[in-house]
């Protein structure tokens, strides 16, 4: 536990010096900004189009589909780097389990992801002045937990695929197609088949967060879901630290 | 301390380390001499934890590398060949990182004295990224110092460094070498026969001799050889001297240089020097030389391609 905590932090420390990660974090924060303002404005311009105001979904919706892009150029460096720099030597041998080291890392990152999230709060506190009679908190709240366990596997798929790949920009991209692959192409069978096709559904990342905790439906078996692939990650990451010693 | 039996490692088709076997004591420096791509680099690896072996066992302070790997861990500190270094942490960050992963009680004052140990205590709040090489090589050293492993592990401590900071990290290591284990590789011998009190030198994966410096170097040459200069003729002298006794050869290499051999441990260089002021010439230089690294080596490697041809 210590050594995780340990890792974790060095882990988020890094990112507060990390060019990359204060660029992600702007385009990640303005993008989410700037589709707020143009969701309101266009709202505010002709509102009785609409059969509602808008709620946090105008938040949670697009930051979902931004974690797709987001999340591989935060993951790419985290294994990869320790390679190019020779200190995975170093971590490899200390006194520290291989599992403890992917955890660490996938920690570290999910801290500062959190952080992030943390400010696009100011946009369902401005919603809340802007609407009448306030917005449906527990909608937010789903919404929210549906980011932040989404974010959790896709971080620890990238963390994994980061430790597969030596050098950061394959990292990155396998991740990014990985992502696109449960997001999109997973689901598709389900479209097609006349039977099994639940099954498929199950597997899309993108249905379980838009069907379920966007629309403000908890589901135990979403929640299997999302815990399953970060354990997956995980554990691919830790495999492929095992495999680097064996090579 | 360090018992290394009968370890192999293939990399694919490569045979990177074959059967090797050796032991270290406490408080023993142990040289790990070779050429490169000997299976220096490798054997430290298997030793630390870092990769497993193919077969054959290591033992560190009783605890097997393979099995019990966190415990040996524990006990080791390794300085690898690439100083494996955060260079966007400052020094005293990146200590206190690794204390932490070693979970030192007193992670701070351990820092402190490393830092004064390796004599960098006033870079600690630098950042590592900005300091030369030999003071990222004495990092590292810190590095492996922090938790005062009972087993030293270092590979090519001084490699890159000026002749001031060489002093200064052999110094280092023979300081902790007094009650620890240190495991040493290189490619000086110099640096060996001042550092060690014992000898590996490596081939191919394989160990070719074992012995302490001193026999190492009459063992070897099975004579002294010492290199002379005078000022103005010396057919004369080679002349003089070959007519000792107890000499073996000599040999005039260039006006003013010669050289001459002899049994060791009949040392006739004052009868020399004496023979030298005698005949009216003027010492200038007397030196003993002694074989460089690439001379034993060749040595070696041809005398067991004689025993091979011979057995064939």
């Amino acid at each position: 536990m210590r050594n995780i905590w340990t890792i974790a932090k060095r882990e988020l420390d890094n990112y507060f010096s990390s060019p990359i990660a204060y660029a992600v974090a702007f385009l990640f924060l303005s993008i989410i900004g700037l589709i707020f303002v143009l969701n309101i404005f266009a709202y505010a311009s002709n509102p009785y189009s609409y059969s509602e105001a808008p709620d946090t979904r105008i938040v949670t919706g697009p930051m979902a589909f931004l974690l797709l892009l987001a999340i591989p150029a935060l993951t790419m460096r985290l294994v990869a780097d320790e390679v190019r720099m020779g200190t995975m030597e170093l971590l490899l041998t200390a006194p520290v389990r291989d599992f403890e080291l992917i955890i660490g890392k996938w920690l570290g990152v999910f801290l500062f992801f959190l952080m992030m999230v943390a400010v696009t709060l100011v946009f369902p506190i401005l919603l809340n002045k802007i609407v009448v009679p306030g917005i449906d908190q527990m909608l937010m709240l789903s919404g929210y937990l549906g980011i932040i366990l989404t974010a959790a596997a896709l971080l620890a798929l990238g963390v994994g695929f980061s430790a597969i790949f030596s050098n950061q920009i394959a990292a990155f991209f396998v991740t990014l197609s990985v992502f696109v692959v449960i997001w999109y192409l997973i689901g598709a069978p389900a479209r097609i088949l006349p039977v099994g096709g639940e099954f498929f559904s199950y597997l899309d990342l993108s249905s379980q967060f838009y069907n379920n905790f966007n629309e403000g439906i908890f589901k135990l078996s979403s929640l299997v879901y999302f815990l399953s692939l970060t354990s997956l990650g995980l554990f691919i990451g830790t495999t492929a630290v095992e495999v680097r010693r064996w090579r | 301390m360090i018992r290394v039996e009968e370890l192999t490692k293939n990399f694919g088709s490569r045979r990177a380390i074959d059967n090797l076997s050796f032991e270290a004591r406490q408080g023993e420096i142990l040289g790990f001499l070779g050429p490169n791509g000997a299976g220096k680099t490798t054997t430290m690896r298997i030793l630390t934890g870092y990769m497993p072996p193919s077969s054959g066992t290591a033992t560190i302070a009783g605890y097997d590398v393979v099995a019990d790997s966190l415990n040996v861990r524990k006990r080791v500190g390794y300085l690898p060949e690439t100083v494996p270094l955060y260079t966007d942490m400052t020094v005293f960050d990146y200590l206190k990182f690794m204390s932490d992963l070693r979970h030192l009680p007193n992670a701070e004052d351990a820092v402190a004295e490393t830092l004064e140990q390796v004599g960098l205590i006033d870079r600690a709040e630098g950042y590592i990224g900005n300091l030369s090489k030999g003071m990222r090589q004495r990092v590292g050293l810190a590095q492996a110092l922090l938790h005062k492993p009972e087993v030293l592990i270092l590979d090519e401590p001084t490699i890159g460094l000026d002749p001031a900071q060489i002093i200064e990290v052999r110094n280092v290591i023979r300081e902790v070498g007094q009650e620890r284990t240190v495991l040493l590789s290189t490619h000086i011998l110099s640096e060996a026969q001042q550092l060690c009190d014992r000898i590996l030198i490596i081939n191919k994966g394989k160990i070719v001799v074992e012995d302490t410096p001193e026999n190492l170097q009459s063992r070897l040459t099975g004579a002294e050889r010492v290199q002379l200069r005078v000022r103005g003729e010396t057919a004369d002298l080679v002349q003089k001297i070959s007519q000792m006794k107890g000499i073996q050869t000599v040999q005039g290499i260039s006006e003013g240089l010669l050289e001459f051999q002899f049994a060791p441990g009949n040392d006739l260089r004052p009868e020399v020097a004496r023979l030298v002021i005698q005949s009216n010439s003027d010492l200038l230089e007397m030196r003993s030389i002694n074989l460089s690294l690439e001379e034993i080596f060749l040595q070696l490697t041809r005398d067991e391609a004689e025993l091979a041809g011979e057995g064939e």
